[in-house]
């Protein structure tokens, strides 16, 4: 009897040494054990911007620091400064050494709308926070956190040198660069994927649909603030034509003041914390529907050649070995993608959680402010018993 | 045909609150003891849209407030032709105003509701045949009789009297001296206090019209906040359709924000009855300004009838001495025409006698007319401002209860939303 050992019982044949199919095992190994920090090994973290004045150009750098227990690190310990075109390399190469997997998208490079001043505080604060969520979101993953790329991106001193060698230094992985073909056109897509596909068309367009609520909200909010800014002073000017309306008026002055700033705090927020966790999933979805082209593609090439294959009718019951490869191919990339999606919507149920669950706090918290400022007010109108 | 009827009696009880106000402010007077709104309920309980033909015989439609009276103690006589409700449109109640203001110059009038919708939030109609607007305006009416009728002097008034019950009430035109109101003329000596007065209700009333339009924006500018959140309600149960674990919190998280986005239509219609309390004491700063013009008007008079005197004491001293101190036509023509007879000179002498001695006891009148108009009005604008600090303090009050309101509401929505959202 056949060496039955290395095939799982429906016959497909277990590649051991292919990164790409254990790694949905080691997925969902880890996906649980996830939760708790106790089992990471790798700790990365973005911060310290500092603004770089040349005479070419002016940009911001970003402070990398990494903590690990790896073999694959030397030290336990880097610390390194990045700007945004490294990670933008990093993530591009990811793309390219990894295409069976989802890579976590980076802040857009550009701010169409408006002329935002990139040097602002407050943006490259948006963005510092954007590209750490893009690296934790990297070492959080199985395969991808094993990346070679990443490796360099985290500890080499001159990153720049290795954006030159390019390929020749990790020739490696040149089979898998060269893993995506094109030209072949899948006929229809498995019911599984499609229905992803379909789950990402519809999250995506409501995801886009909260994110111009969110921005019309901010919107309303800012000219209500300008209307209660020119609103609040009036009592003021009344206040001093009176006598003894004089001092509540100006509590009642003092009060729209104090609004105003919880509003300008929560318009803030909205701004600061809750668009960007929207922005960043709105691309996140458009990252895996390019996997799932890139897999619809491979699985189109795979059957472009069992077909070429059975049109010979050659009586051979073995198929030939390119075309094996191919299916194994389509084989990993499904199991990868379904692990991908599988941690994606985990993340994601979690993010939401956290970001609504954040917008509802902030709202508490503003009308919380604006209670305290109305009542205090009322002992100031209310009639002092018997001063006369 | 719409018509707006309160519900029953007992809501009654809900807008004489500015009626308990006067008596609170003047249960320790006297005058009280007199005062109608005391003795008498006044309430207008209705409107109706009704068409009919003016005196041009042209078709018009209008609204009619039913004005119902109820003695409160049955000891006052009761005549025959008595009427316990009555119907009365707008355009009366200015025909009373206008009387009571031409008859009580020194008395601030209690204005009457504004006449078209102004300073409205735009969600809300211009519209003067609008229900909400009919019936906001039939509070206003029926706080006017209120007003009236605990004012101390006011309430005393036999035609207001006849116009809470009796179907025809004399008629009545606003004399010339209202309509000198609108010339222009100069006082040489105003009274301080009244340019005081004069000053401030300029003030105020401007300071209440900016309040009263940016309030509105800001109403307007918070329809929107409000109502753009509840788009959210939509798309969370769009979205909730494609999700497994988060599609429950999603979706009650919607119906949570479709509450908030509809929570503001009562909040704002609440907020407008603070609007109608702010246009009241802007109506009243004209109110104001109207006595200060009466009394300027008065010291106008006052000053034209002891320059007249002067002349004509001038004039007697003239014709009495021979001699023309000053340039006149009347110096130039006895020039040129030779001079009068001493018995021609004589008459004339003594018809300005007379007349000086006429002049002299109507400027006297005249003062102790002007002093006793100033003494009424003072006593009338210090009751005013009393009126007026209590009320605006009521009123402030119960707009920062709105506002508590609001805040409250606002946490609830947000917490419900919050422990949605926790759940998924």
């Amino acid at each position: 009897s056949p060496d039955l050992s290395g095939f799982l019982p429906n016959g497909t044949p277990v590649d051991t040494s292919s990164p790409a199919s254990s790694s949905s095992l080691l997925n969902r190994l880890q996906l649980d054990d996830d939760l708790d920090g106790e089992t990471r090994d790798l700790f990365v973290t973005v911060d310290d911007p500092k603004k770089h004045v040349c005479t070419m150009e002016t940009y911001i750098t970003y402070r990398v620091t990494t903590k690990t227990t790896r073999a694959e690190f030397d030290l336990p310990e880097y610390s390194v400064r990045r700007r945004y075109q490294d990670f933008d390399w990093l993530r591009n190469k990811l793309e390219e050494s990894q295409p069976t997997h989802l890579i976590p998208p980076l802040p857009e490079k550009f701010v169409v709308k408006g002329v935002v001043d990139r040097f602002s505080e407050e943006f490259v604060e948006t963005r510092r926070k954007a590209l750490d969520k893009f690296l934790k979101r990297i070492t959080d993953h199985p395969v991808l956190s094993f990346n070679d790329h990443f490796n360099v991106f985290l500890t080499a001193k001159d990153l720049n040198a290795y954006k030159k060698q390019g390929m020749a230094l990790l020739s490696k992985m040149g089979e898998s660069v060269k893993y995506v073909t094109g030209g072949y056109k899948l006929r229809s897509r498995p019911l599984e994927f499609a229905a992803i596909g379909e789950y990402l068309d519809t999250f995506s367009l409501k995801l886009g649909t909260i994110d111009r609520i969110a921005q019309r909200i901010i919107k309303e909010q800012l000219e209500y603030l300008v209307e209660l800014r020119e609103y609040g002073p009036v009592y003021s000017t009344w206040g001093a034509l009176e006598v003894e309306l004089s001092e509540p008026l100006e509590g009642l002055s003092a009060c729209i003041g104090n609004c105003c700033t919880a509003l300008e705090e929560l318009s803030e927020d909205m701004t600061e914390d809750f668009l960007p966790v929207l922005r960043e999933y709105i691309l996140y979805s458009e990252s895996m529907k390019n996997v799932l082209k890139k897999r619809d593609q491979v699985q189109a090439e795979y059957e472009a050649k069992l077909e070429a294959v059975a049109l010979k009718k050659e009586d051979r019951p073995k198929v030939p070995t390119d075309v094996e490869k191919c299916q194994d191919r389509v084989e990993c990339f499904n199991a990868d993608l379904k692990a991908d999606m599988e941690r994606w919507q985990n993340n994601k149920r979690q993010d939401f959680r956290q970001l609504l669950m954040g917008m509802a706090d902030k709202n508490i918290q503003y009308y919380e402010k604006c209670l305290t400022a109305w009542e205090s007010i009322i002992p100031l109108l209310q009639d002092k018993p018997e001063t006369k | 045909m719409w018509c707006g009827r309160r519900e029953g009696r007992a809501s009654s009880s809900l807008c004489p609150a500015w009626l308990m106000l006067h008596e609170s402010l003047f249960s320790s007077s006297e005058k009280m003891e007199d005062c109608l709104a005391k003795k008498m309920e006044i309430t207008v309980s209705e409107a109706e849209k009704r068409t009919g033909r003016n005196a041009m015989n042209i078709q018009e439609t209008y609204t009619a407030y039913l004005i119902e009276t109820r003695w409160v103690m049955r000891a006052h006589s009761q005549s025959m032709w008595m009427l316990d409700s009555l119907w009365r449109r707008y355009s009366e109640f200015e025909l009373l105003r206008n009387y009571l203001s031409v008859t009580y110059p020194h008395i601030v009038v209690p204005p009457l509701p504004e006449k078209r919708a102004d300073f409205v939030w735009h969600k809300l109609s211009a519209d003067n045949m609008d229900p909400d607007f009919v019936e906001r305006r039939r509070i206003g009416l029926e706080n006017f009789l209120l007003r009236v009728a605990s004012h101390p002097v006011l309430c005393q008034d036999k035609i207001f009297y006849s116009f809470l019950t009796q179907l025809f009430f004399p008629f009545f035109q606003a004399d010339s001296r209202l309509k000198a109101l609108n010339a222009t003329f100069r006082v040489k000596n105003p009274d301080k206090r009244f340019t005081e007065l004069k000053h401030y209700s300029d003030e105020l009333q401007s300071v209440i019209s900016h309040l009263l339009r940016v309030r509105a924006r800001v109403a307007d500018r918070l329809y929107g906040v409000y109502k753009v959140h509840g788009n959210y309600g939509r798309v969370f149960s769009e979205w909730s359709a494609i999700e497994k674990e988060m599609g429950d919190g999603l979706q009650s998280a919607g119906h949570h924000m479709d509450v908030y986005a509809a929570s503001i239509d009562d909040i704002l219609e609440e907020e407008e009855h603070y609007a109608d309390q702010l246009k009241e004491y802007l109506f009243y700063a004209e109110a104001l300004r109207a006595v200060c013009r009466k009394h300027e008007l008065m010291q106008y008079d006052l000053e034209m009838a002891a320059q007249d005197l002067t002349s004509k004491k001038q004039q007697c001293e003239e014709l009495a001495t021979g001699t023309v101190r000053t340039f006149s036509l009347k110096g130039m023509t006895s020039k040129l025409f030779g001079q009068e007879t001493p018995e021609q000179r004589e008459a004339k002498i003594k018809v300005l006698e007379e007349q000086i001695q006429e002049g002299e006891e109507q400027l006297k009148s005249k003062n102790l007319e002007g002093r006793d108009f100033v003494k009424s009005a003072w006593a009338d604008i210090e009751r005013f401002k009393e009126q007026k600090n209590h009320d605006l303090k009521e009123a402030l009050i119960s707009y920062a209860v709105m506002q508590i309101s609001m805040c409250k509401k606002g946490i609830q929505v947000w917490t419900n939303a919050k422990e949605c959202f926790s759940k998924m």
